[in-house]
């Protein structure tokens, strides 16, 4: 069978964004579920990615960077907010931070 | 100016009554209540010599507020102002009377509040814009909200919060009612204004008219109140403090009435004449259900409470007969429920800060300790179901004569309601003051401070009754306005 | 002299004693009281007897304005014409002679002043209602009059049963009141007035005799006078008004409130006349009225509601005087009912405070020798109701109705065969309560008899019951028309049809016969054979009978289930308002979907992450679906 390239790619970030949605619903361990965000955003970078391919235009290239950029950063903050909360809970587990109901 | 005086003065005392409230509690109470005599002397002042021959609009204040959305601060008194603002400062000096002793806690604040709503009231019956009248509509409404909530009975955060809603509801349809007929009277005339003189006699398309009558109308029947909308005032009613009582039955109510008058017949006279039979019938239904609910009540001031939802209902069924004799009963009514209402009020207050109960079931046989209460609670009663000589039979019989008029089968069905106002007007004095006394209640009667009130209510409400003609000259007027 | 100081006089007096107080010594009271009564009493006769010098129609004192407004004007007009002076001098001086009464009869009552105010305003809003010249202010007094009656009635308030009775009064009369009211706005709105003498004077050219409009009108009117006059079928309240202090039961319940509803068709006779159907149901009510009230009193065992049922009875007779259109004799029969009624109510007070204030007929018995003043008096005021013939006020005047019953233009056979049962009534039980009285076995000890402030006015009105039929006499004996010629400017002669001496002296005889033999059958029933009656009366069937017409024919029962109940229940039953529970059910639904959202919020973050999702899908796919199908 024959697909085109631009379709195979964006299956490929569509298979990857559901699984990063999969596992971030379904894992509890807040580190899997950080984990499981960059999956998703690293999927919606590879669809930029095939798209810019397609268009033939930098513009997705350049949106890569930025993604790249703003996962850094969110990493930086999340394994931060991670820390104080295993701090607080003595627990990864994001199930028992419910407690405020927030 | 003297009309910008007269709100000025009640509010910078209401600011200067809190602040000296915080050290000296006679001051705060003299303070407010020097100020409702000043503005009620400037008043009969006003009514005494008036500039004849000025027409209808005996004093106009305009200065522009916002000219770009066409926002004036406009102020102006006819008769029905007037009378209104007379009675107004009246009860409002007497509900500063009646609390000297009752409220202890936070009088600053308190006498600040009550100036704030009196000053509330004042605008609403001078404004004549409605952008302004807006604005001192929902003015009266907070200050209330925490006279009832701070130093009422014991269920008044539920009480003010139902009164706050009931009214905020009304004010909110009132005010897309309001924005409704600025936008349509520019869509016509390219002029952006709420000047009611202005937006009198705009044309527009009946489907409209109706919708924002319909918007006015709905506040004012909430405030009035009518049934179905009535519920808030047996709560506010039996929770404020005796002071806050005597406001909104006396007073607030009155708004209602003021701008069925003054905004709904005027601004949509074909509307209005179109939904008369239902608001009439609305009327008579208040009278009767008032009446029937007042009769099974236990809860003395719940009980006037629903004697004012049975009295309103003359209002409502006399302001759509279209006539000129009932619009003069509305405007009687108007004053001498206020009267009679209050003095109600106020003698169940007097009671409760003897006996602290207002359950009727408790009471009885109190003629023997109190007989000048018993006396006076007397008239009172009689006034309520509309004895003649005492103004609120002038009031329910123009009411009923020009009713008649209008419509046959709603003005006998309001006449039988006078056979209610017999029957719960009797209960009163029968559970409360006569029959035997159970307990050996050791009480004073009427003290100096109360004689007095009392006794100006009784004056006031007598000399309506013999000698109503002055009122009634100075509200024709207006009416001859209204009724063309 | 100004007409407007007979009532002003006593209410000022009222206005005194109620700001007097208790400040006021009890001499200081009587005086005020009694006195204030006096003056007007004596100013009403210079005003009539400068009524009767003057020749003119009325004198008319135009005292103020009172409302005006939009086409509707009245004032505080009075007006002394005939009718008014008949009125005036009734209530004045048997209101006097009450007072003084009471002076005796409360002379031990702490309230002494109350007692005077209210009576005084009562005389005040009387003299109001009589001598008004438009509607409202007749109306003005006849409010007034319903709260004296009421404030009277409860006057000794601490006794539950008073304020009942008192409440009832003033409910009851407020019912015809209410009909009153809607007489006076179609009148207004057809006449544009509600002066009595335009009104009249319009009437005529308003409406043609028998129009529906005008017969509405004299209906409602009706149902003012049949209020206020406790006939059929508003009569329920009086024998309970006999709850009020003797002197009031005289001076409202018998001599003059109750006969304004008398007054009130006599007033308006010519609206009546223009609507024959009215005037018929006025004939009618009084015939029922008249022989109803009549068994009522007959089987009653308290000594005032005897008289009370008799008072519903003899008003009875004037209403059935007014539907024959026999007017001045409606009014004849109001004076001397006025005098006789009064007199015996007073001496039934009497007898009442000589036994320590017991009021049971059946403990009372053989005052005849300890009682010989009120003895005599109370004879001739039962002689004088029972219609005894030729000495008696009474029988000249009943007589007249009963002939008039048959022979007027409105009469009819049956009107005239009530009337007879009536009178034979009359005599029964006037003389059943007399032997009861005065009679058999000494029950209950004298405790103390009644001093001259009570006896005087007793004889007087006994002289004056006596006396007072002589002003009309009927053709066949010495045909005396004072009174009726006195009343001719105001009220039209009565035109007779059967005018025959043989049929009026049948008639006479038979009533003559009738009120005798009634007195018979009282005589044998207590004193005679009281043996024997009692074993008749104790017969099952007629024990019942007995209760039925005891309780006034259950009327009160009648319409406690049909009205009081029902408004009483419904209003118990919606105490908490049943519209109150629309807005509180709207509170609640509110509140319910706050828990219900509230639950949402559970903290669990991958519950969040999930509502994202579905959120992201469900706008997607709506997207999805809006852009592609």
């Amino acid at each position: 069978m024959n697909v085109h390239p631009t379709t195979a790619g964006m299956l490929l970030a569509g298979v990857l964004f559901v699984l990063g949605l999969i596992s971030i619903l379904v894992r509890r361990d807040i580190i899997f579920m950080l984990l499981s965000v960059e999956v998703m955003l690293n999927a919606a970078g590879l669809a930029f990615v095939v798209a810019s391919s397609h268009w033939g235009t930098a513009d997705g290239q350049v949106m890569f960077i930025f993604i790249l950029a703003m996962a850094a950063a969110e990493v930086s903050v999340g394994l931060a907010l991670i820390l104080q909360l295993y701090h607080q809970l003595k627990t990864l587990d994001s199930d028992e931070a419910a407690k405020m109901n927030g | 100016m003297i009309l910008l005086v007269l709100i000025l003065i009640l509010f910078f005392a209401a600011l200067l009554s809190w602040i000296v409230g915080v050290k000296s509690h006679a001051g705060s109470r003299w303070i407010a209540l020097c100020s409702l005599l000043l503005n009620l002397g400037i008043v009969t002042g006003v009514w005494v010599n008036h500039p004849a021959g000025t027409g209808r609009w005996w004093y106009q204040y305009r200065v522009d507020w916002v000219p770009h959305f066409g926002i004036s601060l406009h102020l102006a008194m006819d008769g029905l102002s007037m009378l209104m603002l007379a009675l107004t400062f009246f009860l409002g000096a007497l509900s500063v009377l009646i609390s000297w002793k009752e409220i202890n806690s936070r009088v600053g604040f308190f006498h600040f509040n009550l100036l704030f709503v009196l000053c509330g009231i004042t605008g609403v019956f001078l404004t004549m814009d409605l952008f302004l009248f807006y604005f001192f509509w929902e003015m009266m409404l907070i200050p209330m909200y925490f006279l009832i909530g701070i130093w009422g009975h014991e269920h008044r955060e539920y009480a003010a919060n139902k009164f706050f809603l009931f009214t905020q509801a009304g004010g909110l349809l009132m005010l897309l009612a309001i924005l409704g007929l600025y936008f349509v009277h520019a869509a016509n005339t390219n002029v952006y204004t709420f000047d009611y003189f202005d937006l009198l006699n705009t044309p527009m398309d009946p489907a409209m008219a109706r919708w924002l009558m319909l918007g006015f109308l709905v506040a004012f029947l909430v405030k009035l109140p009518a049934v179905p909308f009535h519920t808030w005032l047996p709560d506010a009613h039996t929770e404020a403090p005796t002071a806050g009582s005597v406001v909104l039955a006396g007073l607030l109510l009155k708004t209602g009435a003021y701008g069925i008058l003054r905004f709904v017949l005027p601004l949509f006279p074909a509307a209005a004449a179109d939904i008369a039979p239902v608001a009439m019938l609305l009327g008579v239904i208040g009278i009767l259900y008032g009446g029937m609910l007042a009769y099974a009540q236990t809860d003395f001031k719940r009980l006037i409470a629903y004697t004012s939802v049975s009295h309103m209902g003359f209002v409502l069924l006399g302001a759509f007969a279209f006539n000129e004799i009932a619009y003069q009963g509305v405007v009687m009514q108007m004053i001498t429920h206020g009267i009679s209402t209050g003095a109600l009020f106020i003698i169940a207050g007097a009671l409760y800060e003897r006996i602290h109960t207002r359950n009727i079931r408790q009471m009885g046989g109190l003629w023997l300790r109190l007989p000048m209460m018993g006396s006076a609670a007397m008239i009172f009663v009689m006034a309520s179901l509309g004895l003649p000589g005492l103004g609120n039979f002038v009031a329910e019989f123009l009411v009923l004569l020009g009713s008649w008029q209008a419509n046959h089968l709603l003005t006998v069905l309001a006449t039988i309601g006078l056979v209610v106002a017999t029957a719960y007007s009797l209960r009163i004095m029968q559970k409360v003051f006569f029959g035997p006394c159970d307990r050996q209640y050791n009480m004073p009667d009427l003290s100096g401070r109360e004689l007095v009130i009392i006794i100006a209510l009784v004056i006031v409400i007598c000399w309506l009754g013999f000698h109503p003609q002055p009122v009634l000259n100075t509200s024709q007027q207006n009416i001859d306005y209204v009724v063309r | 002299m100004f007409p407007a100081l007979i009532p002003l006089i006593p209410f000022v007096s009222a206005l005194l004693l109620m700001l007097g107080w208790k400040r006021l010594s009890r001499i200081a009271v009587t005086v005020i009281g009694c006195g204030s009564i006096g003056l007007s009493a004596f100013v009403a006769v210079l005003i009539a007897i400068q009524f009767a010098a003057g020749g003119e129609q009325a004198i008319v004192q135009h005292a103020g304005n009172w409302v005006e407004a939009g086409g509707f004007k009245t004032g505080f007009d009075l007006r002394m014409d005939a009718l008014s002076v008949v009125f005036v001098g009734v209530i004045t001086i048997v209101g006097f002679l009450i007072h003084v009464y009471a002076s005796g009869y409360m002379h031990e009552e702490p309230d002494y002043a109350r007692f005077f105010a209210c009576m005084n305003l009562f005389v005040g809003a009387m003299l109001t209602l009589v001598m008004a010249d438009n509607l409202l202010l007749l109306y003005f007094g006849w409010e007034g009059v319903g709260l004296c009656s009421y404030l009277l009635i409860g006057f000794w308030y601490k006794d539950p049963a008073n304020n009942y009775a008192a409440r009832k009064a003033f409910i009851v009369t407020r019912v015809g009141d209410t009909a009153m009211a809607i007489a006076l706005f179609m009148l207004f709105q057809f006449t544009g007035t509600l002066r009595i003498p335009e009104i009249l004077q319009s009437s005529t050219h308003i409406w043609s005799k028998g129009d529906p409009v005008i017969t509405w009108i004299a209906l409602l009117l009706l149902g003012g006078a049949v209020g206020k006059s406790a006939q059929l079928p508003l009569q329920t309240w009086l024998p309970d008004a006999m709850a009020g202090p003797t002197p009031v039961s005289a001076l409202i319940h018998a001599a003059t409130m109750v006969t304004a509803g008398v007054y009130l068709i006599a007033r308006t006779h010519t609206l009546f006349e223009l609507a024959p159907d009215a005037q018929i149901t006025t004939a009618v009510i009084g015939a029922i009225t008249l022989v109803l009230a009549g068994f009522s009193a007959l089987v009653q065992t308290d000594i005032k509601r005897v008289l009370a049922y008799s008072t519903v009875s003899q008003i009875g007779y004037m209403f059935l005087a007014l539907g024959c259109g026999a007017w001045s004799a409606a009014v004849f029969h109001f004076v001397t009912h006025a005098f006789f009624k009064a007199l015996l109510f007073m001496a039934a007070g009497a007898v009442i405070v000589a036994l320590h204030h017991e009021q049971d007929l059946f403990k009372m018995g053989g005052l005849k020798k300890q009682l010989k003043g009120i003895y005599w008096v109370f004879l001739v005021g039962c002689a004088s109701l029972a219609a005894i013939p030729f000495v008696t006020a009474g029988f000249y005047s009943k007589d007249q109705i009963i002939w008039l019953s048959l022979s007027a233009a409105g009469g009819h056979t049956a009107f005239w065969l009530a009337a007879l049962l009536g009178a034979l009534l009359t005599g029964m039980y006037t003389f059943r309560l007399f032997f009861l009285v005065f009679y058999g076995d000494l029950k209950t000890h004298v405790h103390h008899r009644p001093g001259n402030s009570m006896m005087i006015p007793l004889y007087i009105l006994a002289l004056l019951s006596t006396i007072a039929g002589f002003i009309e006499l009927p053709h066949t004996l010495g045909h005396v028309t004072l009174f009726s010629n006195w009343l001719l400017p105001v009220l039209p002669a009565v035109s007779v049809l059967h005018d025959s001496v043989a049929m009026e002296w049948t008639s006479q005889a038979l009533s003559a016969v009738l009120a005798l033999s009634g007195i018979g059958v009282a005589y044998a029933w207590v004193v005679w054979r009281p043996k024997g009656m009692s074993d008749f009366l104790e017969m099952p069937a007629l024990l019942w009978l007995r209760g039925f017409w005891s309780r006034g024919w259950d009327f009160d029962k009648l319409y406690n289930i049909l009205l009081v109940y029902p408004f009483v229940y419904l209003s118990r039953m919606n105490k908490k308002d049943l519209i109150d529970k629309l807005y509180t059910s709207l509170a609640a639904l509110m509140q319910w979907c706050h828990n219900v959202l509230a639950r949402t919020q559970s903290g669990l973050l991958r519950w969040y992450i999930l509502g994202v999702v579905l959120g992201a899908v469900a706008i997607l796919s709506v997207l999805i679906w809006r852009i592609y199908i």
